[in-house]
């Protein structure tokens, strides 16, 4: 590598020196392959002479093996890294990219232009100060030209600098530049305020505009890109705004020192402050600023440090420590703007973890209340959002937190949500405003239907409906069952003779018409715990047809599942657990199923168990995968 | 114009701008904190060379006054360099973090080495299952590595906490997005995390680091006079007498250092004089090819560091 800087060879300690003190600019480049962004970067990282000789080497070879730009060198291929993207031609994920000039550092987010990827783009934006939107000087403005700016602003990009690319193509035309430049302007009044536009007529292939001012654009007296990079003001806005911390850790050494380790979101802060923590709202001082290597007399936003009180205020992880003249505000209930970033839809009535600061809450999404295109940033009716989707939702915690609105500051009003099952960040979220103060205990009108309760619950509500003779083994299976559901983290019940018969029905015998009105009830109770949401196992010999019948027509379509426990009558006797066979012959018990009862053996029942042939295991996981066949645990 | 220079100095140091070592210290020590305050059994991967030298110097600062709260584990091939060896003891003693070294006995056992078994299957048997043995012995839910970005083109793709199945796979279509510090760590059992807090180092930053917080580095990184003989393309130095005796019989004396570190054998040396930091870092910044030319294992076929990684591959 050479800067070409005398410097190195010179006075290696000067040098070192001026590149110590140079100030980072993090962007993002957004726009596709056939607007040649990767071949942009890829330029300027050679323009910058930030590329090795043996990598040039490689990328001689590769451009004849793979390239796309026949025997000269394809920069894209210097950027495109992970292999099935080079093999497709086309850039999926986000990468990182470093180079310096005498100037700057830098450090490139490269993400992904099409549609499908307005995620990983989301991604990028998320930590740069710029963005860099690439548009084909044939074409236009596009459609994700508008995406793209939009998605830039909405995640707070204060920065855009139009690269109207491929000037080559369309003979450095002025006009054309100019009607590009215009049309923009146009369009960007939509978006959020406060945000400077910079159009730059260049062709990444031939380099021109890049890092000096190109005799292609004689008409054009703006900076080149790379000028224009190294000296746009990074102004910082999160050290003029109120300070806030997260408290990552707490570090406790020993019993004589107590601190809050975390990064300084916002503000800065020195000792004999007056601070308070979220969401306790106690106030303190703080009495250090502690690093290693000697405390600071004030410490600004990004610096990680560790922080001290002067009195004992319990603080913990989580918690977000505040300037207490201008503290955060708390809430358990907001609007936000999501993205969606996962393959299962977002819906209204599901819980999700959600991650803001060093917290971690659990969320419900309480309604959504629009989405929004991403091409034309026009409001839509949604009732869910899918893949790439943004919109408009409302989200109630289980406990209140400390935030700002996200336009207002990007530290303290961003998060991120998570799935509960599968642990996958699914989404991100812009906090706009709390719905109302934490404290008065008012959730927002959400119907607490059957279905809402059973989304909560993140499961499908079913009656497993056991029947067989008395010592089939129907109980032992059901407990089997329930066990396993547990573990899967669904929400179960199991109704059997021992918690029905002696409350709910021990006025009932064992004639048929108790029998009838036994199963009357219980069908009754197990509609009411599916109407709850729950996984109902009953587990009754329920001997005859018709009170089987009159329980599946009592639930809700789908939901009823008959489970026959296909036990011989000579296997449950000879097992006879609880010794009633032999009292059954011995005369002492009357009506005894199987032999002065008829049992009347289901004829379609959706699930056959043959216990003969296997335990109630394996049993309780036919039934299992039964259910998960059929979808019961996707909810 | 001196006059300048010192107004800009000091504009730099006030309040208002982090330098770039400034935001990168800061946000290496956010990630590790984040670590240790969510996993539940962290550990750090010490390889003992520059880059794990920084990422230790930086555990230190973000827990300080406190040890950092994990220990250090080192998976040793047994074909380190011997200085290697010395330097990860010593320092291990001197911080007060527990040190768990591993080593793959299978391998022991079937003498697997690099000039018997080559590159390639010593790498797979000694680092690659090595490591998935000690993850798995010790049931670490994430470890510290000292992977960097700019390293090479896979890893500029690769996340922050990266993600491994139970089999220690890595699935690059399968990452989870990271969006601005908001780390996502959680796993199921069996599950684990690979997390990088220097992924957004380039190899000078790291250089330049050192020198400001004046970071003890193995002394190879030094030019001295050492004996190295020629093998398969690269200078290897004689540290030990495992070199095959016809081979050691041709080593020379010369001024050599090292730009990486890791099994004397695949280890190339470049002829050196630069024995000080500021003579290393003018070295590399006029030098003309990449770090991780010097390491065999790049060079056997395009994507090669790829497959390597979704396999375990650190």
């Amino acid at each position: 590598m050479s800067h070409i800087d005398s410097l190195i060879a010179e006075d290696i300690t000067a040098y070192l020196e001026a590149h110590e003190n140079k100030s980072l600019l993090r962007f993002i480049t957004c726009g596709s392959v056939d607007d040649g962004k990767s071949t942009l970067i890829g330029r300027l990282l050679y323009d910058s002479k930030m590329i090795f000789e043996d990598q040039l080497d490689a990328l001689e070879r590769d451009s004849k093996k793979q390239g796309t730009q026949g025997e000269n060198i394809d920069f894209a291929l210097l950027v495109d890294g992970l292999a099935a993207e080079r093999e497709q031609g086309i850039t999926i994920d986000v990468a990182y990219r470093f180079f310096s000039t005498d100037k700057r550092k830098f450090i490139v987010a490269d993400t992904p232009g099409h549609e499908q990827y307005t995620r990983n783009m989301a991604t990028g934006a998320s930590t740069a100060d710029l963005a860099i939107l690439l548009i084909d000087a044939r074409k236009g403005v596009l459609t994700q030209t508008r995406r793209h700016s939009f998605i830039a602003s909405s995640l707070g990009i204060r920065k855009l600098v139009l690269a109207i690319n491929k000037m080559d193509l369309v003979d450095y035309d002025e006009a054309v530049f100019k009607k590009i430049e215009r049309d923009f302007l146009e369009f960007a009044e939509e978006l959020s305020a406060g945000i400077e536009i910079q159009a730059i007529p260049m062709s990444a292939l031939e380099g021109s505009n890049i890092t000096g001012a190109s005799d292609k654009t004689p008409w054009y007296n703006g900076p080149s890109l790379m000028e224009y990079l190294e000296t746009v003001p990074v102004d910082d806005a999160r050290i003029s705004a109120p300070f806030r911390m997260p408290v990552q850790w707490v570090n406790r050494p020993n019993l004589d020192f107590r601190g809050f380790s975390g990064q300084i979101a916002s503000g800065t802060i020195k000792p004999g402050d007056r601070v308070k923590t979220l969401p306790s709202a106690k106030e303190t001082t703080i009495e250090r600023v502690v690093v290693h290597g000697g405390d600071l007399d004030e410490a600004v936003a990004g610096q990680s440090v560790t922080l001290t009180f002067a009195d004992e205020v319990d603080t913990s992880r989580g918690d977000v420590i505040c300037i207490a003249s201008d503290p955060a505000e708390v809430a358990d209930q907001f609007q936000a703007r999501v993205l969606w970033m996962a393959d299962k839809d977002m819906l209204p009535g599901r819980r999700y973890l959600l991650k803001i600061g060093a917290k971690t809450v659990t969320a419900t999404v309480l309604d959504l209340k629009f989405g929004i295109d991403v091409n034309t940033i026009q409001d839509k009716p949604a009732k869910t959002l899918g893949l790439n989707d943004f919109g408009v939702i409302t989200l109630g915690l289980d406990q209140p937190i400390a935030f700002d609105p996200y336009d207002i500051n990007r530290e303290t009003g961003g998060f991120i949500l998570i799935d509960r099952m599968t642990n996958n960040t699914v989404g991100l979220g812009l906090i706009d405003f709390a719905l109302r103060r934490a404290g008065n205990i008012h959730w927002q009108a959400l119907d607490v239907d059957r279905e809402a309760l059973a989304k909560q619950k993140e499961q499908k509500p079913a009656v497993l409906w056991f029947t067989g003779l008395s010592g089939s083994g129907k109980s032992t299976i059901a407990n089997a069952l329930q066990q396993k559901l547990f573990g899967l983290g669904k929400h179960t019940f199991v109704l059997d003779g021992d918690n029905v018969r002696h409350g709910l029905n021990r006025d009932l015998g064992f004639t048929d018409v108790d029998r009838v009105e036994n199963i009357r009830r219980v069908s009754n109770v197990a509609k009411l715990m599916s109407d709850a949401g729950l996984i109902t196992l009953v587990s009754f010999i329920s001997p005859f047809r018709s009170e089987r019948r009159m329980a599946r027509n009592m639930m809700v379509d789908g939901e009823f599942v008959e489970v026959f426990v296909d036990t011989p009558l000579e296997v449950a006797e000879q097992r006879d657990v609880k010794g009633l066979y032999k009292r059954a012959r011995a005369g002492e018990i009357k009506n005894f199923t199987g032999l002065d009862s008829p049992y009347e053996a289901p004829e379609d029942p959706e699930i056959q168990i043959n216990t003969v042939e296997m335990t109630a295991e394996e049993a309780a996981d036919q039934i299992l995968n039964w259910m998960r066949e059929r979808g019961w645990f996707e909810a | 114009m001196w006059g300048t220079t010192q107004i800009k100095q000091n504009w730099a140091n006030s309040l208002t701008s982090q330098t770039h070592l400034d935001r990168l210290e800061a946000e290496s020590i956010h990630i590790m904190r984040e670590v240790a305050a969510e996993a539940e059994n962290p550990v750090m991967l010490y390889s003992v060379g520059k880059d794990s030298a920084v990422m230790l110097h930086l555990a230190m600062k973000a827990f300080y006054p406190s040890i950092p709260p994990f220990p250090l584990m080192h998976v040793d091939t047994t074909w380190k360099f011997r200085e290697m060896i010395e330097f990860r003891d010593r320092k291990a003693a001197e911080i007060g973090m527990d040190l768990i070294v591993h080593t793959n006995q299978e391998g022991i056992d079937d003498g697997v080495g690099p000039f018997t078994h080559g590159s390639a299957v010593h790498t797979d048997v000694m680092k690659t299952q090595a490591l998935k043995q000690a993850l798995d012995k010790y049931k670490f839910d994430v470890a510290f590595g000292g992977a960097r970005r700019d390293e090479e083109k896979s890893r500029a793709k690769e996340r922050v906490f990266s993600f491994r199945t139970a089999e220690h796979r890595w699935d690059p279509k399968n990452q989870r997005p990271e969006l601005w510090n908001l780390y996502n760590a959680r796993i199921h059992k069996g599950e684990s995390i690979r997390c990088f807090p220097i992924s957004n180092w380039t190899e000078l930053d790291i250089w330049q680091y050192i020198r400001r917080e004046q970071i003890e580095i193995v002394p190879l990184y030094y030019a001295a006079k050492r004996p190295v003989v020629e093998w398969e393309g690269s200078q290897i130095m004689l540290d030990d007498d495992r070199v095959p005796p016809e081979l050691a019989k041709t080593a020379v004396e010369k001024y050599v250092r090292f730009r990486t570190l890791g099994c004397y054998p695949l280890t190339g040396a470049v002829e050196s004089t630069a024995d000080t930091l500021e003579d290393i870092i003018q070295e590399m910044l006029l030098t003309t090819s990449s770090e991780r030319q010097g390491r065999t294992i790049d060079r056997d076929q395009a994507a090669s560091m790829e497959k390597k990684k979704q396999e375990g591959y650190f």
